[in-house]
């Protein structure tokens, strides 16, 4: 097996506000390989964001801490670094594609500065023919004409924005890139060649990438393994093939999920959503998370925390599989 | 039990609609200096109201009494005596009657023609809009004072002349935030079932926009109001606003003038009073943005 | 803005119309026969309608001349020339006060949110909003020329005249750029390009001044624009406490001698300053907003 490139052991994260006290993330495992692919997947509001910003340690100042866990990076524990050291990390050896291209440059700034910027910041030896070199270079990657470098961020369009926004995470070759749902803004046709543009990339700079989406058929086309997220816990984890075997035992929230997605095979009269909301982050039920929509709930759903039940590598926390059996 | 839960989430939805007051009381108090605000602002309404009772008009507020010139503050007068023997401390509570009914006044008029005539701009746009706005830039390109003054000018002083003129200033502010909320509003669903309903212009203009719109035209008062007493004073200083010898704070700051190097007190109390009532309303305004816009909280 | 200051001129011709009194006796005296002042009204145009008096105003005016004081018998346009250099003196330097100090201590404020810096900032700010720009000019007055004797009180002479003015004038308008600096910032802090911007590495000062400070400074340019007309308006009673002749004295003069063509020209006149700096505000634009620069390029395209 190769060597954990990150790991992130039974974190936790809160947001205080003046009202209340949100648990966005509540005990999150997950590690990711050198080059691979994991996919985050829940429904908006399940902790993924907040999880992939602790790792930059990205999260609002003030409002959002990490109250427990760790994340190391090759063996180095993250939580401990400093400012100062976190900014050697970011756009280096993590860095991070936020989810809508349309705000995420500034408008002030020409997008080969943007592209340079980072760069500059860490490889401040170069000098500055070798960066424009460079930037040119990357543009070509990402697919958009080096002499439009000049231009501002809104002479171009919502996909162009997020080549552009790639070409800014990928400049420095990081050994890990956090993607938080990049294609969710963009139309379904760009989506495409978006993603397999990133993941041509990524093969390309053998870049490992955590992929943060709720579009299921997105995971099963780029994905290695899979995490499933539920108000702010990995209640499924495995890889595509495992998680996607309709053979294995699954989390009934997997299977829900799974339901959601209309099948163009079967006849349905209408769409096959999961029941309720997600619940309320400030006062999370007790027992298992998912149980005040979970189908199959049972008494002891309702009081107790389901435990961890792993057979190569799938891991799956529902007291329906404790034991072990179906 | 997901139906069960589902009527409750309803449930909720619709205590929430109820108490939206409630709710943006909650946000203020939090607030400690819109509170302090509030609380300085009550009471200052509350001493103008009660100034009628506790003081005689024409003796104690204009009545002259030489023998009693000039005197520094004592506890028999508080702030002291002008040079007319009258106590400051008197003229300045009965002030505050005049500068808070002055600025409710102009800001009230403002308000209600401002936003009649951008709730007709912005509702009917294409024309109308054009030319009613138009007339309010040239309002907009002159300075309040600039424009006062010339009014006031042309009109004469006195506190009815000097209420008009500035509330004809203050009309163009109402006019803009009225018509840029309505524009905002106007395309949404919920007026265009009003109108799919068969309602009419005026009722839909009165009973689903203005009130969406009520936010920005309280905050935009309370400051208006603030704005407008200091213009006042301001107008009353140079002798083109409210004349002697109704007591107004501005004007008393322009008797205190000439005294000013032996009896400075006599500058100093009336310019504490502009300076509190207009901060306490500056708070307020302040804090009921904040309380109205909580992510802008600040 | 050429529609703007003919609107504004009419409305101005219109309002004198209101002003009760009649010039032709003023003039002349309060003792002149009857005939005279019959005849220097009829000299003077007084007695045609309103509109052929306002279109013969607008047609002298388009030809540079603006009337003459009905009080001095200066042509309006030379008692402007006159007057307005100490009120754009003072304007000048309390706009200058105001953006020096009030842009940066609103940044400080914004990146150092809640600290004591910010809290004694606002709250001092809130309180030069609330205070009276002539009352603030009068207790200067007292400190500094009759306590301490190290300013001039009244009076236009020397530069040391126009410290004590322009720092009462600057008080308000600084306040207030302080506070909108303040929340600009803090508005742009939360956009999402600053997020980026952080992902990447940059450290702080990169953060404030490369990614924030462009943006912020949009809306604190338009204030800027904003607050200098209004120290032209601050100037009318500025000037009367300071005793400085310049065109806000020249206003208040003209109100009270009922000077109508005095005061229409030096209230259009402001307005036209107004409407040139604004202008400049809108050129400023198009070097900090690439936006705005576009449409415009794509505007002369056409």
């Amino acid at each position: 097996m190769t060597t954990k490139l990150l790991e992130i052991k039974n974190l936790y994260v809160e947001y205080v506000t003046d009202d209340a006290r949100v648990f966005a993330v509540n005990g999150v495992d997950l590690d990711i390989n050198e080059g691979e692919t994991l996919g985050l997947v829940g429904e908006t509001g399940a902790g993924k964001t907040t999880t992939a910003l602790s790792i930059l340690k990205l999260l609002p100042e003030r409002v959002g801490r990490v109250t427990r866990g760790s994340i190391s990076l090759e063996g180095k524990d993250l939580t401990r670094y400093t400012e100062a050291d976190m900014r050697n990390i970011r756009g280096e050896i993590i860095s991070m594609i936020f989810q809508d291209p349309m705000t995420s440059l500034n408008p002030v700034l020409t997008v080969g500065y943007q592209i340079a910027e980072v760069l500059k910041i860490h490889k401040d030896e170069k000098e500055n023919r070798q960066v424009d070199e460079r930037v040119d270079e990357i543009l070509k990657l990402v697919g958009i004409p080096p002499e439009r470098k000049h231009d501002y961020p809104h002479q171009f369009s919502g996909g162009m924005k997020q080549r552009i926004v790639i070409a800014i995470a990928l400049a420095c070759e990081p050994k890990l890139l956090l993607a938080d749902e990049p294609t969710t803004a963009l139309d379904v046709t760009i989506q495409a060649q978006v993603l397999s543009m990133m993941n041509e990339l990524k093969r390309k700079l053998r870049t490992a990438m955590i992929l943060i989406t709720h579009d299921l058929g997105v995971v099963a086309e780029t994905c290695d393994r899979v995490a499933i997220m539920y108000a702010g816990e990995v209640i499924e984890a495995g890889t595509v093939e495992q998680i996607f075997d309709p053979e294995a035992p699954h989390h009934p929230y997997t299977v829900g999920l799974f339901g959601a997605i209309p099948d163009l095979t079967k006849k349905t009269r209408r769409l096959n959503p999961i029941d309720g909301l997600m619940p309320d982050p400030t006062h999370l039920p007790e027992g298992c998370r998912f149980h005040t929509r979970c189908p199959r709930c049972m008494e002891i759903c309702r009081t107790q925390r389901p435990a961890l039940r792993e057979e190569n590598g799938h891991r799956l926390y529902c007291h329906l599989f404790a034991g072990g059996e179906r | 039990m997901t139906e069960h839960s589902t009527q409750k989430t309803v449930q909720r939805k619709k205590v929430k609609k109820r108490s939206q007051l409630k709710a943006l009381w909650f946000q203020y108090r939090k607030n400690r200096l819109a509170m302090f605000g509030l609380i300085l602002m009550t009471l200052m309404l509350l001493t103008a109201l009660g100034a009628g009772f506790l003081l005689d008009y024409d003796t104690q507020v204009i009545g002259q009494n030489i023998r009693a010139r000039l005197q520094w503050p004592s506890a028999a007068h508080w702030f002291g005596t002008d040079q007319y023997g009258r106590d400051l401390f008197a003229r300045i509570i009965w002030g505050s009657r005049i500068s808070l009914f002055v600025g409710f006044f102009t800001v009230g008029i403002a308000m209600t023609v401002g936003s009649l005539i951008g709730a007709f701009a912005g509702y009917y746009g294409g024309r109308v809009d054009n030319v009613l706005m138009r007339i309010m830039d040239i309002f907009l390109a002159m300075p309040g004072t600039i424009m006062a003054v010339a009014i006031v000018g042309a009109l004469g002083p006195g506190i009815i002349n000097v209420l008009m003129a500035m509330s004809l200033c203050r009309i163009p502010q109402f006019a803009r935030i009225v018509r840029s909320a309505i524009i905002t509003i106007r395309g949404q669903e919920f007026v265009e079932a009003a109108r799919c309903c068969g309602s009419k212009d005026l009722r839909i203009i009165f009973r689903h926009i203005l009130p969406n719109a009520i936010g920005p035209i309280v905050v935009q008062a309370t400051i208006g109001m603030a704005t407008t007493i200091l213009g006042v004073a301001g107008l009353s200083f140079i002798g083109l606003g409210i004349e002697a010898p109704l007591p107004e704070w501005g004007s008393m700051l322009s008797e205190a003038k000439s005294q000013m190097m032996y009896q400075p007190y006599l500058m100093f109390f009336p310019g504490v009073a502009i300076v509190l009532a207009v901060l306490a309303l500056n708070l307020i305004g302040d804090g009921l943005r904040d309380a109205l816009d909580p992510r802008m909280k600040t | 803005m050429v529609p703007v200051i003919l609107g504004l001129s009419f409305i101005l011709f219109s309002i004198m119309e209101l002003t009760p009194g009649d010039p032709a006796r003023a003039m002349l005296g309060e003792y002149a026969p009857q005939e005279e002042v019959e005849q220097l009204r009829e000299q003077m145009g007084l007695n045609d309608p309103f509109f052929v008096r306002y279109w013969r105003y607008v047609w002298n005016a388009l030809h540079g001349d603006f009337g003459v004081s009905y009080r001095t018998n200066i042509p309006t346009v030379t008692e402007i020339k006159n007057r307005f250099p100490a009120t754009l003196k003072i304007a000048f330097f309390a706009v200058l006060i105001a953006v020096i100090l009030g842009i940066p201590v609103g940044i400080i404020s914004a990146v150092k949110q809640y600290s004591a810096i910010d809290i004694s900032s606002m709250v001092s700010a809130l309180l030069f909003t609330s205070i009276p720009p002539f009352w603030l000019g009068l207790l200067m007055i007292l400190l500094f020329s009759v306590k301490l004797h190290i300013l001039p009180a009244v009076g236009s002479e020397t530069w040391k005249h126009f410290i004590m003015p322009a720092i009462a004038m600057a008080a308000a308008q600084m306040a207030t750029l302080v506070r909108m600096t303040r929340s600009t910032m803090l508005e742009v802090i939360r956009q999402d390009y600053i997020r980026t911007a952080k992902a990447k590495g940059a450290a702080p000062a990169r953060v404030i001044f490369i990614h924030s400070l462009q943006n912020a400074l949009l809306p604190v340019v338009t204030a800027v624009g904003i607050s200098f007309s209004n120290l032209l308006g601050g100037a009318l009673i500025i000037e009367n406490v300071f005793g400085i002749s310049g065109l806000g004295t020249l206003m208040v003069e003209s109100v009270t001698g009922k000077d109508s063509p005095m005061l229409i020209s030096s209230v259009l006149f402001a307005a036209l300053v107004g409407g040139f700096v604004n202008l400049g505000v809108d050129l400023l634009y198009t070097f900090i907003d690439p936006r705005v620069k576009s449409q415009y390029l794509k505007r002369g395209a056409k």
